[in-house]
């Protein structure tokens, strides 16, 4: 067993150097790297190589302003010299190799300028250095898509990676362009993405120049099967959305193993026989198979869930920005490109300074002498989204038909929501711990296919629920959303934080997570879904703080006409 | 300098090929909305739209691309006396935009090193008479969403900050794109939309292959392949003009605006908007046809693209919005 944990590690090095070396061919081919690795030895050890191969790559910092990426107004230069001086940004003339360090804190806004510069052909490449821990913490997945090769370094330990010699590229670049692919070759990677899952075309488009890389590097003019093998892991492999079904017996895929050097032995056979065009793509699969990631259904939930749009007003708390909302004083600042000037409060900051800028430069052209300090910019306060969580027992007690109610008030409110711009989120605790069955998410798409498949049954961890909700709580409002716990239980808690089965302890656990959820000022409600009002629950609410709704026969109407009462201010 | 890739080139997808062409008929059909999964080609469309379109005959320099001199703004500076012919503008609204690039603002240099009060048109200007595209609509900041539609009701960009007073005409097609997946779009600008199309990735394994195949052969052999598409292309610019030219004399039997109506009631569509964009893009379909008069075949072929996003949503109906409209075209045109 150790010895193939050792293979699997010393595999995930060769392709991150095989990534490095395609790069270096031909990096706008691919579109970029997005790698997933903490920042370490090993991450350093891959960056100081990419650096190696490709000196043209340029770190991108995380606070980059719009003129500086895209190209825009000079303001300093144009001030100082008294004429207009554009500049242009890193993405706006030559082919760029950009790093984009903390990519999984990249806004979606800028993700999707970076993705049209991608998209409009200019030669640019970007690595995506991406640190996220969780899998719902990523580089967004409109600009993931758009880089060719993904790697994750995860579980890596330093001496699983050898220094990374840089290999000389020169003749690959030279060989490129008179590389050919044969006619098979299409068809296979189109099979193998189709058995992976893998919808977006791009993908495919990524293997095919990838192999064509990989070629060039090995000295050939045509692609052959191991390129599209190393395509394939490189490309296809971390994108799987599906663990291909073995639908071809096992002593099939032993045959193929022999196969591959009659292949190259013989081309001309290789491209008419039905049978051998066959059989790259099970070579193809098996590779892909090999290197699938081993948490992949974790990620794919992950990669499912929505991303929260940007800064929308909403009903929840105050933010301070420079966008919109109600004006607040103006602030001493440098334009961006972003943030919109106060003029008046500008000219009135230059305003003193006239008399001796005037004595010091006597020959400037400008009625008025504005420097670059002198800017003041507008800043206004907004309101942040609100962030509906429920939190839905949905234990044997709870009964299957409170689970039903509690299903259509959430579908409910979240067709209210759109009037009232709120997100929603679900999170279901039934058996031994809770579960988080829906990111916060408007789409109404998303929240019926999760709740539809929402089953019901086993204990209650009532402590683990809030725990859940408390934990989603924290994280969202640190994006800046305003989060509201609802609850909806019976309240016979009898599975501990721990999972073990006491009453005592689980109503101690309940009542302790309960506080801590007040401590944090998380507005909540309680809803009492059992068939008698429960002391005990009333309780729970007291702990949080929070209105109590005894609901002994309430349906989805009246139960989402309850909550929208108790969340008004 | 290498064009985008061809409009006729796509594989598949001709519901969105068909909704593009027609607000290329008639504008006045109102926008686009593409929903769909990554990598359907949504954004290589509406590039290729641009490539695709006629070209419009604008004053030189015209920061509106006014269609004569009379027509140019008075704050417009720098701007010919001569009509030049440009290509029909397609212009990218990127999500981050503020809403100075968007409607417009002071020119803040010109204000600070010459003391002039100048305006520096945004993005509606430079969209007038053209398309303005936005990725990732439903990400897109509510402000700048309000903007817009105040904008696309109005056909006019009114600017009122900063002591500035100037309004300039803004007419444009609006085409939206997005993953449904990522969050929805306020139904007061689903709305706004004339048309809206689903995209989803071909289920065929042929077209997939085709898709490659293509698109390896556009970047590895430029040439050659557009030399072979640029024809396809020219023959569907000629029957977008013929179309443009065949619209006026469409005739509209009472019939048709009898099923027209017949289909928004039986969807209980809001207002009367689904109506009129039902018959206005069922006349292009027939004039793109090269057809004389309305038929239920047209509505029957663009039904689905004009009503799916007008529907009141219930969340209980697990069936979609799509297959609503065909039930209820099956029922009313037979």
């Amino acid at each position: 067993m150790k010895d193939l944990i050792d293979t699997d590690r010393d595999h995930t090095w060769l392709r991150a150097a095989m990534a490095v070396a395609v790069l270096a061919v031909d990096p706008a081919a691919v579109g970029g790297l997005w790698i997933r690795a903490r920042s370490g030895p090993v991450r350093d050890r891959l960056l100081s190589a990419l650096q190696a191969a490709l000196p043209q790559m340029r770190r991108m910092p995380p606070n980059i302003g719009d003129d500086h990426l895209f190209g825009g107004v000079d303001l300093s230069a144009t001030l100082s010299s008294g004429r207009l001086v554009r500049r242009t940004g890193l993405l706006g003339g030559e082919p760029a190799l950009l790093l984009i360090p903390m990519a999984e804190r990249l806004p979606p806004a800028l993700a999707a300028r970076l993705s049209q510069a991608l998209d409009a052909g200019a030669g640019h490449a970007l690595i995506g250095l991406d640190e996220g821990v969780d899998a719902d913490e990523s580089l967004p997945h409109s600009l993931g898509d758009r880089l060719g090769i993904h790697l994750d370094l995860d579980g890596l330990g330093q001496s699983d990676c050898a220094v990374l010699e840089p290999v000389s590229v020169g003749l690959a670049r030279q060989r490129l362009k008179d590389v050919s692919v044969p006619e098979h070759a299409i068809p296979t990677l189109v099979t193998v993405a189709l058995k992976l899952g893998i919808d977006s075309p791009r993908a495919v488009v990524f293997a095919l120049r990838a192999a064509r890389a990989l070629a060039a590097l090995d000295g050939r003019t045509s692609v052959d099967e191991d390129d599209l093998v190393g395509a394939t892991e490189l490309v296809l492999a971390p994108r799987a959305t599906q663990i291909p079904l073995d639908d071809t017996a096992e002593p099939d895929l032993d045959d193929t193993n022999p196969e591959p050097p009659q292949d190259n032995a013989d081309p001309e056979e290789a491209d008419s026989g039905e049978d051998i065009q066959r059989l790259p793509e099970e070579v193809l699969l098996a590779a892909a198979k090999a290197v699938l990631p081993a948490d992949l259904l974790a990620r794919l939930a992950a990669q499912k869930a929505p991303r929260k749009a940007a800064n929308h007003a909403g009903a929840g708390a105050k933010r301070k920005g420079n966008r919109r909302g109600r004006p607040l004083p103006s602030r001493a600042g440098r334009l961006d490109g972003q943030s919109r000037i106060d003029l008046v409060a500008t000219l009135r900051a230059a305003a003193p300074w006239q008399k001796i800028r005037r004595t010091l430069t006597p020959d400037a052209p400008q009625r008025v002498l504005v420097r670059a300090e002198d800017l003041r910019l507008r800043r206004f306060e907004e309101r942040s989204d609100r962030l509906l969580i429920f939190t839905v027992d949905a234990s044997g007690s709870a009964a299957f038909a409170r689970l039903a109610e509690a299903k259509g008030a959430v579908e409910l409110l979240l067709a209210e929501a759109y009037a009232r711009r709120d997100h929603v989120a679900l999170v279901a605790f039934r058996g031994e711990q809770a579960q988080l069955l829906l990111p916060p998410t408007r789409s109404l798409v998303q929240t019926k296919r999760r709740l539809g498949a929402l089953p019901g049954g086993g204990g209650t961890p009532l402590a683990s629920g809030l725990k859940s909700a408390l934990e989603l709580a924290q994280q969202c409002s640190s994006r800046g959303m305003t989060p509201t716990v609802a609850l909806l239980t019976d309240g016979r808690a009898n599975i501990a934080l721990d999972g073990s089965a006491d009453r005592n302890a689980a109503a101690e656990d309940a009542s302790a997570m309960a506080r801590a959820m007040r401590a944090q000022a998380t507005p909540a409600v309680v809803i009492d879904t059992g068939t008698r009002p429960q002391t005990q629950l009333r309780g729970l609410a007291e702990d949080l703080g929070a209105p109590y709704l005894p609901l002994p026969r309430a349906d989805s109407h009246r139960l989402s006409a309850a909550v929208g009462a108790a969340l008004e201010p | 300098m290498t064009h985008p890739f061809p409009f006729s080139a796509i594989v598949g997808q001709d519901e969105m090929k068909q909704a593009m062409i027609l607000t290329a008929i008639d504008p006045g059909i109102g926008g686009v909305l593409v929903f769909g999964d990554r990598g359907t080609g949504k954004s290589t469309s509406v590039r290729a739209l641009a490539a695709l379109l006629p070209r419009i005959v604008a004053v030189e320099g015209c920061p509106c691309n006014s269609a004569t001199v009379d027509a140019v703004p008075d704050w417009a500076e720098g701007v010919g006396e001569t009509q030049i012919e440009k290509p029909t503008p397609v212009i990218d609204l990127p999500l981050g935009a503020t809403e100075d690039r968007v409607v417009g603002a002071l020119d803040i240099e010109r204000a600070l090193t010459r003391g002039e009060k100048a305006f520096e048109p945004g993005l509606l200007a430079r969209a007038n008479r053209g398309y303005l595209y936005i990725d990732e609509v439903n990400l897109l900041e509510d402000h700048i969403v309000d903007l817009l539609l105040d904008v696309a009701v109005s056909g006019e960009n009114v600017i009122e900050r900063e002591g500035l007073s100037i309004r300039h005409p803004a007419r444009f097609v609006l085409v939206g794109s997005g993953n449904p997946e990522e969050g929805e779009l306020r139904p007061q600008l689903l709305d706004r939309f004339g048309l809206s199309v689903e995209v989803t990735s071909p289920d065929n394994i042929e077209d997939r292959i085709e898709v490659i195949r293509r698109r390896d052969a556009y970047e590895m052999d430029y040439d050659t392949f557009m030399d072979h598409w640029r024809g396809e292309d020219a023959h569907l610019r000629k029957r977008i003009l013929a179309g443009r030219e065949a619209l006026r004399n469409i005739e509209t039997p009472d019939d048709t605006l009898r099923d027209c109506a017949q289909l928004c009631i039986e969807l209980g569509a809001d207002g009367l908007r689904g109506e009129l964009t039902l018959l206005r893009a069922a006349r292009a379909v027939a004039a793109f046809a090269g057809a004389s008069a309305v038929t239920r075949d047209h509505l029957r072929q663009i039904a689905p693209s004009a009503l799916r996003h007008r529907l009141r949503r219930d969340p209980l109906d697990e069936a979609g919005s799509t297959a609503r409209v065909l039930r209820a075209v099956e029922r009313v045109l037979g």
